[in-house]
């Protein structure tokens, strides 16, 4: 290739992209490089930023009041993406089972409710959980005569939101490797004479892990920094990290602090997006040995 | 797949109707409230369009309606010409660097909280008075992000080598850009746009940080939050089935063209 072909392309192509890239820096690179260095100033006495180095707000993360707020949102955070697994898990299995035809129809009205506002889906859950909503006139036309059982503001009613919220994510995550499983391999471990239980965990559980890992980073990356659902379904009372940043820059003014709190939960994401793309790996590499052994 | 017996059978249908039950009851729920002539969950009092009349004649929603059309008007049209370009140039390169690859990706997986304060504390470190516009500056930096992904999905099976013949034929650049590149990416480009629509008609948290003091930009999720904030009215839900079948209709759509795009 003559160096006065690929040039003009390189050039043509840096040009095309130069608009998008400098909105991208203007308006995502620098106000979060912004947000990083806001994390090293202290707060003003009267809510401002005086522009004095302190490693301070980062301490602070770790003060046991917050660094208790943050184990309490992974808790609800790994909760939420079990449940969701579980369900999400099943019904792609349930899906990829059902006749060729089918199978994208359930896949569509499976992801379906996940266009609609996202507020909205965790409004539906208000309408349910609150003390006259429907679960309440259900139990009353069952019979039920006593208090209304308190569901909503609870921890139960963030994390059935959160799973409501992100199942379909997981459903088509886990979908895609369960669909390109080859017949074949459960079909060989049957026949060597193990059971139905057998092949799921040693041959279709780990060939799916990818997709199984796709959805839970995706879970509980969204439900960890979720700020809408606990203030809604928790009304308020179950605080999550979201929460404490919204608190930080809208309420407290304590706009360092809240800082930190951002970067820290930053650095939470891009270890379990890490640590994803690791088994990931690992996964593909299992894989290539199953398709290898079946080969020889 | 192996030969299923009965049993089996009757087991995966049965978790796929809890599924979908799980998936669509809060939804039905909601929509059939809207049409309750009480408006109450606690009984069914008649087919009523009332609830939707009288978001007809509230000021404030059909003023925070506007707000969201422009904003999502405008930031989809930026976006998508922005994000179609930066496809283009990022899929006629034959190899880019993981830099550019997460600069693109950032904007889809950064947690919406982080982005909205980054950008409050950028506006307000500019003394920019905020409004519909900066809501219009942040919206397209994650629109461009997903526009750019669904039209380099239908580039990664483009044929450069018919740009190259069409360039050797003599046609300049924006005509071999008009005549060949555009009527292939076309179909994304118009689902890019129709996804990009609809997750501006939906986005509520970096609206919410960038609108600045003030009712003058309410979009319609900041409407909808402080009214849900403020209890449970039959005019939500009457609002929320409206905004649904808006971003359900633009999604399929969407969905469809790619689909065209991907059969071909």
């Amino acid at each position: 290739m003559r160096f006065t072909i690929v040039s003009p392309t390189r050039l043509r192509s840096s040009l095309l992209m130069a608009p998008a890239l400098a909105w991208l820096t203007a308006l995502m690179v620098v106000p979060c490089a912004l947000v990083l260095a806001l994390a090293f100033f202290r707060r003003g006495i009267y809510g401002g930023i005086e522009y004095t180095f302190t490693l301070e707000n980062f301490g602070l993360v770790f003060d046991p009041l917050y660094a208790g707020i943050f184990l309490n949102s992974a808790r609800i955070a790994g909760t939420a993406t079990l449940i969701a697994v579980i369900i999400g898990y099943a019904a792609a299995y349930a899906i990829s089972a059902a006749p060729r035809r089918l199978q994208p129809v359930f896949l569509f009205f499976a992801v379906l409710p996940f266009w609609s506002n996202y507020l909205i889906r965790t409004y539906a859950w208000i309408v349910l959980l609150n003390r006259e909503g429907l679960i309440t006139q259900l139990l009353r036309w069952f019979g039920y005569t006593g208090e209304p059982p308190s569901m909503l503001y609870t921890e139960g009613a963030v994390i059935a939101g959160l799973v409501y919220n992100y199942l379909p994510f997981v459903i088509l995550a886990c979908y895609a490797p369960l669909s390109r499983l080859n017949p074949e391999l459960a079909e060989a471990s049957r026949d060597l004479g193990a059971s139905a239980l057998t092949t799921f965990r040693r041959v279709i559980l780990p060939l799916t892990v990818p997709g199984i890992a796709a959805g839970a980073v995706f879970v509980f990356v969204l439900s960890i920094g979720n700020f809408v659902t606990p203030a809604l379904l928790g009304g308020g009372r179950f605080q999550m990290i979201g929460n404490l940043v919204y608190d930080q820059f809208l309420t407290a003014n304590d706009w360092p602090f809240g800082a930190a709190l951002a970067m820290a939960l930053i650095a939470i994401m891009l270890l379990v997006l890490m640590t994803q793309a690791l088994l990931a790996d690992r996964a593909a590499g299992r894989a290539a040995e199953a398709r290898g052994d079946a080969d020889g | 797949m192996a030969e299923r017996s009965p049993g089996t059978r009757r087991a995966l249908w049965f978790v796929l109707s809890l599924v979908f039950a799980f998936l669509y009851i809060p939804i039905a729920v909601l929509v059939a409230l809207s049409f309750n002539e009480g408006g109450l969950p606690t009984a069914w009092s008649g087919f009523s369009l009332k609830w939707y009349a009288s978001l007809a004649g509230n000021a404030a929603i059909l003023q925070a309606a506007l707000n969201t059309l422009i904003v999502a008007l405008v930031s989809t049209a930026i976006a998508t010409l922005l994000g179609t370009l930066l496809a283009i140039g990022v899929e006629m390169r034959r190899q880019y660097g993981k830099g550019l690859e997460a600069l693109i990706f950032a904007p889809m997986i950064i947690p919406d909280i982080v982005l909205a304060i980054a950008l409050l504390s950028f506006f307000s470190m500019l003394n920019l008075t905020m409004g519909l516009h900066t809501i219009i500056l942040a919206h397209v930096v994650f629109n461009l992000a997903f526009v750019c992904s669904v039209v380099r999905a239908r580039l990664k099976s483009f044929d450069w080598s018919i740009v190259e013949a069409s360039a050797d034929l003599g046609a300049s650049a924006i005509t071999t850009f008009r005549r060949v590149t555009l009527p292939v990416i076309l179909p994304a480009v118009i689902a890019g746009a129709l996804l990009a629509f609809t997750l501006s008609v939906d986005e509520f948290i970096i609206a919410f940080f960038t609108a600045g003091a003030g009712r003058a930009s309410t979009t319609l999720p900041m409407q909808i939050y402080a009214m849900i904030r403020f209890g449970i009215t039959p005019e939500i839900n009457a609002l929320a089935t409206i905004v649904m079948a808006v971003s359900i209709t633009a999604l399929t759509l969407s969905q469809r063209l790619n689909r065209g795009v991907i059969g071909q």
